[in-house]
């Protein structure tokens, strides 16, 4: 496998709740990220699964330093992101940026097109000429299907799609190494899904780029990604390569999450016994002893509340943390 | 079978200051005594709005024309004294987003029991029991503390099956569930559609699914209807849409879709171009824009429904996917 690009090892995000106490208040932790360790090599997309309030998308800014990690470090290229100063991270954001999923809220209403794309530039190579920018962001226009006579528009003239790719192109333009995207085409319209799909693939070829592909759905996750990664109350649960985790996944929850998925064909939809997890998530401000999937989980036993279990390597190049990992007992779709 | 709603040429215009917008252009359809109906389609396709004008729900500037008859009455233009003794009663609706369907400041119990009380002129005792059973229908844990609490105090999850609750009080022939699961985590939208398909089998109602999401189609409907730009383009059984969709826009809609079972090429078919603006919709074949097999006949000819098997029809020109020539018998309207 290619270099290693990202290392997050034991990454924390606590956000203190104020729970209570009248003039001096007392605060409880609500734990997002809890203890998050993974890699990210070079040239490959790593999906990042998991149901709303799972930390998914607390890990992504995390990663880029947008909300300040608790405890934990955060290795790019090398060099430490956290706990050091904010000249630093800026310089390194010019390699690592990110694709919003509400397509229209990440832009500026005020701003222009050229303008939005061209932001980044005038941040990190303010030493380019107005024609020679301009020059850059019509390329990067047509390179993400944008016609470069709309460069003077505004956002609200553009359909959600569109947006989307507007956004993309403001991430792309500096040439990063990573991006994260964080749900980028959850959205937007059935049809336009596999537009911005296929082009976030083709850049990445293109331009050699890796990815954290944020997504609560199992599909697009499996139709981008090298390896995933399923989140749980903000731990991770299982990761492994693309097809181990869709063909044999060792975790109750990876099992349940894919088995939930409706599919579009009948006859599958009809014949399948879904596995169906009875409940809620747990609130995070109280997460469950041990581990924190064993409330919904139909494996669950004594030991589950008392030990937490280890995120481990059980099969070679697939890490799960469950004491009771296997393979599913049926099949899944 | 016998129908509960018919519909026939109905269409919906909203009055806007850039001009009239058609939302629904003359689409006629029925919905048989339980049966589960799937009316798919993307943002903006007119899905939603169509069972909005046959529940009078439309917002002030929109108006409907046509016809909707429920059981042999017809709703367009009812009085609203009138639509009401059918409204909640006999046909129920669902709506997307739980939070907003609910009144945030009514507790739940006082919610499902006004319901029953108007319509069914039950007791608040009888009422209160009526509601438990439902909560306890839809699987919702200490149903009776539930009734004392308040909208905001429960999950989306929760929230959604109240909903579900709330609609089937009465008994409903017919529930039309506009997206009930898109807000939903995946876990939780399998407790929900779970429950749906539970209900399908024990309650006789007829199901309207709206929904722009083809999986659960495929899991709960028996029909399908496939909506764009306000017309429907292709209708049939569930099995003929999903296995042998006839029109450009179901095939590409399917093959764009990413699967969890089969292995696929490394790119995904994409259905190219924007999804369409209702105010310059184009006068002929709404897809035509987009469509990879577009012909001279579909920019000046309106294909209009047509059948190509037991009950499954496409509004388009070509003879078929496999053989993509205009056919000179295909129905049309010329437009100029």
């Amino acid at each position: 496998m290619s270099k290693e690009l990202l290392r997050v090892q034991d990454l924390k995000v606590h956000f203190p709740i104020r729970t209570g106490g009248l003039l001096i208040g007392q605060y409880t932790p609500l734990k997002a990220v809890d203890g998050v360790s993974f890699t990210l090599n070079e040239g490959e997309t790593l999906g990042i699964v998991g149901e709303s309030g799972c930390g998914k998308s607390t890990l992504g800014r995390a990663i880029l330093q947008l909300i300040k990690p608790t405890d934990g470090q955060v290795l790019f290229m090398g060099s430490e992101l956290t706990g050091v100063g904010a000249e630093v991270v800026r310089q390194k954001r010019e390699e690592m940026q990110i694709v919003f999923q509400d397509p229209l809220a990440s832009l500026n209403p005020r701003m222009t097109v050229g303008d939005i794309i061209a932001e980044p530039l005038t941040v990190y190579r303010p030493k380019l000429s107005k024609a020679e920018r301009k020059e850059l962001v019509r390329d990067m226009m047509a390179k993400v299907g944008l016609l470069p006579q709309m460069i003077n528009r505004y956002p609200h003239e553009f359909s959600g799609g569109q947006c989307q790719r507007i956004g993309i192109a403001r991430a792309m333009i500096l040439k990063p190494k990573m991006v994260v995207c964080d749900e980028p085409v959850s959205a937007l319209d059935v049809s336009i899904q596999a537009q911005i799909v296929n082009l976030l693939m083709d850049l990445q070829q293109e331009m050699g780029l890796s990815l954290l592909f944020i997504s609560h759905d199992l599909s697009v996750v499996r139709h981008v990604s090298h390896r995933v990664m399923v989140l749980y109350l903000g731990r991770v649960m299982e990761i492994a390569t693309r097809d181990a985790i869709y063909a044999a996944p060792l975790h109750p929850y990876t099992q349940a999450l894919i088995s939930a998925v409706p599919v579009p064909d009948p006859d599958v939809e009809k014949n399948k016994e879904r596995i169906v997890l009875g409940g809620d998530l747990p609130s995070p401000m109280k997460p469950p002893s041990g581990c924190v999937f064993r409330t919904r989980c139909p494996k669950a036993t004594d030991i589950c509340a008392s030990d937490v279990p280890v995120l481990e390597e059980k099969v070679p190049g697939h890490k799960v943390a469950c004491h009771h990992w296997g393979v599913p007992d049926k099949k899944l779709v | 079978m016998t129908a509960v709603l018919e519909v026939r040429d109905l269409s919906v215009r909203f009055a806007t200051p850039d001009g009239e917008v058609s939302a629904v252009n003359g689409v006629s359809f029925d919905v048989n005594e339980g049966e589960c109906v799937g009316i798919v389609g993307e943002s903006g396709s007119g899905k939603s709005q169509l069972f909005m004008s046959v529940m009078g729900l439309l917002a002030r500037n929109g108006r409907t024309l046509g016809s909707a008859r429920y059981r042999g009455t017809e709703l367009v233009g009812m009085p609203v004294k009138d639509l009401n003794r059918i409204r909640g009663d006999k046909i129920a609706m669902i709506f997307q987003d739980s939070m907003t369907g609910l009144t945030p400041h009514l507790r739940i119990g006082r919610q499902m029991t006004e319901v029953l009380v108007q319509h069914k002129g039950m007791s608040e005792s009888q009422a209160v029991k009526r509601a438990l059973d439902m909560l306890n229908l839809v699987r919702i844990p200490e149903a009776s503390r539930r009734l004392a609490q308040y909208p905001h105090e429960l999950s989306g999850g929760m929230r959604q099956r109240i909903m579900i609750a709330m609609a089937l009080l009465c008994e409903p022939e017919l529930l039309i569930a506009d997206e009930p699961t898109t807000a939903l985590d995946v876990t939780v939208q399998a407790q929900i559609l779970d429950l749906m398909s539970d209900l399908k089998r024990v309650t006789k109602a007829a199901i309207v699914l709206i929904t722009h999401d083809l999986g659960t189609v495929a899991g709960l409907c028996d029909k399908v209807q496939v909506m764009y730009g306000g017309r429907f383009m292709e209708t049939g059984t569930v099995r003929d849409i999903f296995y042998e969709p006839a029109h450009p826009y179901a095939a590409g809609l399917l093959s764009s879709m990413p699967r969890l079972t089969e292995v696929r090429s490394e790119k995904l078919y994409a259905i190219p171009g924007q999804p369409p603006n209702l105010q310059r919709l184009p006068k002929a074949c709404p897809f035509q824009e987009r469509c990879d097999f577009v012909h001279d006949r579909c920019v000046s000819e309106l294909p209009l429904l047509r059948e190509v098997g037991p009950g499954h029809a496409k509004a388009c020109h070509l003879v078929s996917l496999q053989n993509p020539v205009t056919d000179p018998a295909a129905p049309s309207l010329a437009v100029a």
